[in-house]
């Protein structure tokens, strides 16, 4: 039987992973390699790198240590951050990179997805949202979240889903941060309307958490989250652990 | 050396990476000398049977996998490349594979339960069906990644792992020297680094 998959998302700017807290046998917590290598011995299931850097230098530096880690660490990558063109993908892509994930690009250029589907396959190009209620609806966000774009979200995910994203990366907005859970009613709404796999994010404070996400909504496939790893206060083994004895199917 | 044949198809990087984490002497080629003087072969791929097995044979390469193959020489298959060494696909159309091993590429969509998402991805238990030799150190359930829409069927001949997704979805096959993974031993962590290992130092029977 397929498991849930539990993902920590690494933000990384300038080729050095931004926050964290110091973890026993990793020396230096901000290096991509070192802290994707203990996240990956931890029992992640995929690791997503997300890319912060604006200049052209950071880039380049980005990719650089995405080849680091892609020739180190052996389970599914997936970046993101500053994805905007074919050619974006393809840079991620010969360094290891599994999946990409778009995000504004795809809201600046929807024909990007399409593009990037046919040439390198569904399975690899990832709609990431940034979501957020107004007055009771679902509005996508771009901008890191700053800038309502007046897109309501089902309709938007579901269109790039048509388009050929294989996957999806709901960040609730209002849940981020929060830290008491999962946005559950946000969340039922996009798995009602697609059928690629949807990974839940923003709001993770807890194991618990991740529990009631996978009881309440049994098809969401993954549970993505960044602190509360990087700062130690839920590790992926004890997760790992509560998950199964609440009889759901995790790899461990 | 093991030689992992480039056809034009898919991203070799991580392939290769895993090869050289698990001390496998590799090589990248599209060269039939170079094939023809390697101890074991990989086909890799990704992407559409037809559009793979039109650049299989493009590249004049078909045929010298086929014949090195008939030699006795290993070949494993990973993903796509696995698919490519049954009789044919079904995939978008009806396409010829290298005939290496019995059996042919079916889609999932209609012999799945619809309630299940396609492509199949994420980790899922490997079931033991027989013996092989790539099993060593394996054990029963342990996760492999898998990314696909569509699998082997009729391949009884060649099973010998299989996961479940609605029905047992052959995993890992193997008939004598020709032998495939469905999923990606490349992006499997421990247990897929385990198999490649298996497949490079171990001795197929």
């Amino acid at each position: 039987m397929i498991t849930k998959r539990i993902i920590p998302c690494l933000d990384v700017k300038n080729g050095r992973v931004v926050k964290g807290v110091n973890f026993e046998g990793v020396a230096d917590v901000s290096s991509p390699v070192e802290l994707a290598r203990y996240y990956s011995d931890s029992g992640a299931d995929e690791l997503v790198f997300y890319d912060i850097t604006a200049s052209f230098e950071g880039r380049k530096l980005f990719t650089d240590i995405l080849c680091q880690v892609a020739s180190n660490i052996f389970i599914p990558l997936t970046v993101g951050g500053g994805i905007n063109t074919i050619e974006d993908f393809d840079r991620v892509l010969k360094c290891g990179a599994d999946k990409v994930s778009v995000n504004s690009g795809a809201i600046k250029n929807p024909d990007l997805i399409r593009q990037a589907a046919q040439k390198y396959g569904n399975q690899c190009v990832v709609i990431s949202a940034d979501v957020k209620r107004v007055d009771g609806v679902f509005r996508v966000f771009s901008h890191g979240g700053r800038q309502n774009t007046g897109m309501e979200a089902v309709e938007w995910i579901s269109r790039c889903v048509e388009n050929g994203a294989g996957e999806v990366v709901l960040n609730s907005i209002d849940t981020d941060g929060v830290k008491k859970g999962f946005d559950l009613e946000m969340l039922e709404a996009v798995l009602k309307a697609v059928n690629v796999p949807v990974i839940a994010s923003g709001g993770a404070g807890s194991k618990a958490d991740f529990v009631e996400l996978f009881q309440k909504l049994p098809s969401v496939d993954a549970g993505l989250a960044a602190s509360i790893f990087h700062f130690g206060e839920v590790s992926i083994p004890d997760l790992k652990k509560e998950l199964f004895s609440n009889g759901i199917n995790v790899r461990y | 050396m093991v030689a992992i044949i480039d056809y034009g198809v898919g991203n070799l990087f991580s392939l290769t990476s895993s090869l050289k984490a698990v001390g496998g002497d590799t090589v990248i080629t599209g060269d039939p000398a170079v094939i023809c003087s390697a101890d074991k072969l990989i086909l890799p791929g990704v992407g559409a049977f037809g559009d793979a097995a039109e650049k299989l044979e493009a590249s004049g390469l078909r045929q010298v996998i086929i014949d090195q193959a008939h030699s006795g020489k290993p070949v494993m298959g990973i993903c796509l490349g696995m698919q490519l060494l049954f009789e044919k696909s079904f995939e978008y159309g009806e396409h010829t594979g290298l005939g290496l091993l019995k059996g042919e590429i079916v889609p999932m969509a209609g012999s799945i339960p619809d309630t299940l998402k396609i492509p199949h991805i994420g980790w899922n238990g490997l079931h033991k069906v027989r013996d092989s030799f790539l099993l060593t150190d394996v054990r029963e359930n342990d996760c492999v990644y898998f990314v696909h829409s569509f699998y082997g069927a009729n391949c009884a001949d060649s099973l010998v792992a299989t996961a479940e997704y609605g029905k047992e979805l052959p995993a890992i096959v193997q008939k004598g020297n020709i032998m495939g993974c469905q999923f990606h031993p490349e992006k499997s962590g421990r247990v897929g680094l385990t198999i490649l290992k298996n497949f490079v130092f171990g001795v197929s029977r």
